[in-house]
């Protein structure tokens, strides 16, 4: 029954690895950015409240695929970035992880303003009042609450990622989805079986991650 | 609280200084990463008036690619909501149905397409309608991204009915039963017409989502929508990519600009009306607005578990 899955010719745990991979470094990097981005939004420059602002209206009404399509042929064909050298594969995976941490960083974003929203107002006025300013405000008292208040919609946001990367078979990264095209394509006379089998791949790596982090938002919530 | 944050002192004297510092050196490098891009864009031609003018000048682009493009990335959008609006209410009610023989397989079916990223599903189905059905190649990646769109946006329709019949207070049930309603009829007549209210926010949030995923269509199915002209005017055009990308995304940017701003206004008019019940489902998980410190009023149009392009 599983004879089309001939792992010689395909190499689906390698094309899996290539998603998780993408997945992690997208994620750490949009949580940086991200909350770069909330720290901005918040801040008492309104420069850097406006830069935020408009950053994250115009990408969040991007389409992703418009995104990734863009490094590839914008960034790297046009422009000729590679971001440090190598053939065109590795580029352009390091291209697709750009523009994952360019578009998820405005949901990572947005999830940790609602958190920064759910702690209360005495928190910071406590914080103010014993001389911080605001970077010690933001860092020491406001941050790491609101990081715990928002793992579940953080998880939310890396489950969308982690089937956002298919999205990265636009500009031939060796994933998943790729994997699927050739495979749906040759195969033709099982393509139940490989739809399944792809299906199968994408819940092992998002159920395990939802009910972990799910756990975990439990554990750390700040109980008020 | 008003919009002044609670996270800072109102600036005296030094603190304004230090902010028109931070305003400079912000600007700064804003300016040194915007000359660094445009350098090379001029290093590699792309800056040229030639390479842009057609979009301001020739009709033709717009005519030709543009319009069409953007007149396929709707038709897919409306077709896609049109046909998961009532495949995503049924299967959302079906889910909290009091018989688990009907709730535990509606369940398993929404939560199996949420799970699965919406380009599988096209890919898939594209397959599949080439072998299965006798649909025209020409209007098979149409068929493809709708089905896509359908399977998993029904999904996410579902968990926002169901979410906005939850969010009723419960009394709404209690009356419907103590004035002798079936189960069926509370449905229909009580719950469902304000759980629509609440929704519409999420709904039109999802729109926002739909347009966004058509892209996929263009890039991987050869489907004629807004990014898949992209090719075809820089072979027409003389290779202005940059300038093509650019004017595709201000067009998505600003219909999907506008639905959100249309989310928005939704839900607030909502949140202050006297009419309802004021239960609304907001487009982000886990975005509570309570007097917390960013000030008030969250976000809608995000999407942290349905995004998937």
């Amino acid at each position: 029954m599983f004879d089309f899955l001939d792992l010689e010719q395909y190499d689906l745990f390698g094309a899996f690895w290539v998603t998780v991979q993408l997945t992690l470094y997208s994620a750490v990097g949009s949580l940086v950015w991200g909350t770069i981005l909330a720290g901005m939004r918040v801040s008492p420059v309104p420069l850097m409240r406006g830069f935020a602002t408009t950053y994250i209206n115009v990408m969040r009404n991007t389409p992703l695929t418009v995104i990734i399509v863009a490094t590839s042929l914008g960034l790297y064909q046009t422009l000729g970035m590679t971001l440090g050298g190598g053939d065109s594969k590795e580029a352009g995976f390091r291209l697709a992880v750009l523009g994952f941490v360019a578009y998820t960083a405005t949901f990572v974003c947005e999830s940790l303003r609602s958190g920064i929203n759910t702690v209360p107002v005495g928190q910071a006025e406590a914080a103010r009042a014993l001389g911080l300013g605001f970077t010690q405000v933001l860092t020491l008292i406001v941050l790491p609450q609101a990081f715990r208040s928002v793992v579940a919609p953080l998880a939310n946001v890396l489950i969308a990622l982690t089937k956002n990367t298919t999205v990265a078979a636009a500009i031939g990264v060796p994933e998943a989805a790729l994997l699927m095209k050739e495979m749906i394509e040759n195969e033709s006379d099982a393509i139940f079986l490989v739809f399944a089998v792809f299906a199968f791949g994408f819940i092992v790596l998002t159920l395990p991650t939802g009910l972990l982090l799910g756990w975990v938002s439990k554990r750390v919530a700040v109980k008020r | 609280m008003s919009d002044l944050s609670v996270l800072y002192d109102a600036p005296g004297p030094r603190a304004k200084r230090r902010n028109w510092l931070y305003t400079v050196l912000f600007v700064a490098v804003v300016v040194l990463a915007a000359w660094w891009v445009l350098g090379i864009m001029a290093d590699k031609d792309q800056l040229a008036g030639n390479k842009w003018s057609p979009f301001v000048t020739d009709g033709r682009v717009w005519t030709t690619y543009l319009l069409p493009g953007l007149l396929n990335t709707l038709k897919a959008a409306a077709l896609s909501i049109v046909i998961a609006l009532p495949v995503g209410a049924l299967f959302g009610i079906a889910r909290l149905s009091d018989h688990r023989w009907i709730s535990m397989p509606a369940g398993a079916v929404v939560e199996f397409f949420r799970a699965i990223p919406v380009l599988l599903l096209m890919l898939f189905s594209h397959e599949a309608y080439a072998q299965l059905t006798t649909i025209e190649p020409e209007i098979r990646p149409l068929y493809a991204v709708v089905t896509g769109l359908v399977l998993y946006n029904a999904s996410v329709i579902a968990e926002i009915v169901r979410a906005g019949i939850l969010s009723l207070p419960h009394g709404q049930t209690d009356a419907a039963k103590a004035i002798g309603m079936r189960k069926g009829q509370t449905m229909s007549y009580v719950l469902l017409p304000q759980a629509v209210t609440a929704m519409l926010p999420a709904l039109v949030s999802q729109l926002v989502v739909i347009v966004k995923d058509t892209a996929l269509g263009g890039a991987l199915l050869g489907f004629g929508e807004l990014l898949g002209q992209i090719r075809e005017i820089t072979a027409n055009y003389g290779a202005n990519t940059i300038a093509a990308f650019t004017v595709v995304a201000l067009i998505f940017i600003l219909l999907n600009f506008l639905l959100t701003s249309f989310a928005s206004w939704l839900e607030g008019r909502i949140r202050r009306g006297k009419k309802s019940t004021g239960a609304v489902v907001a487009g982000t998980p886990g975005d509570t607005v309570t007097g917390g410190l960013a000030g008030t009023g969250g976000p809608t149009g995000g999407d942290g578990d349905a995004n998937a392009g």
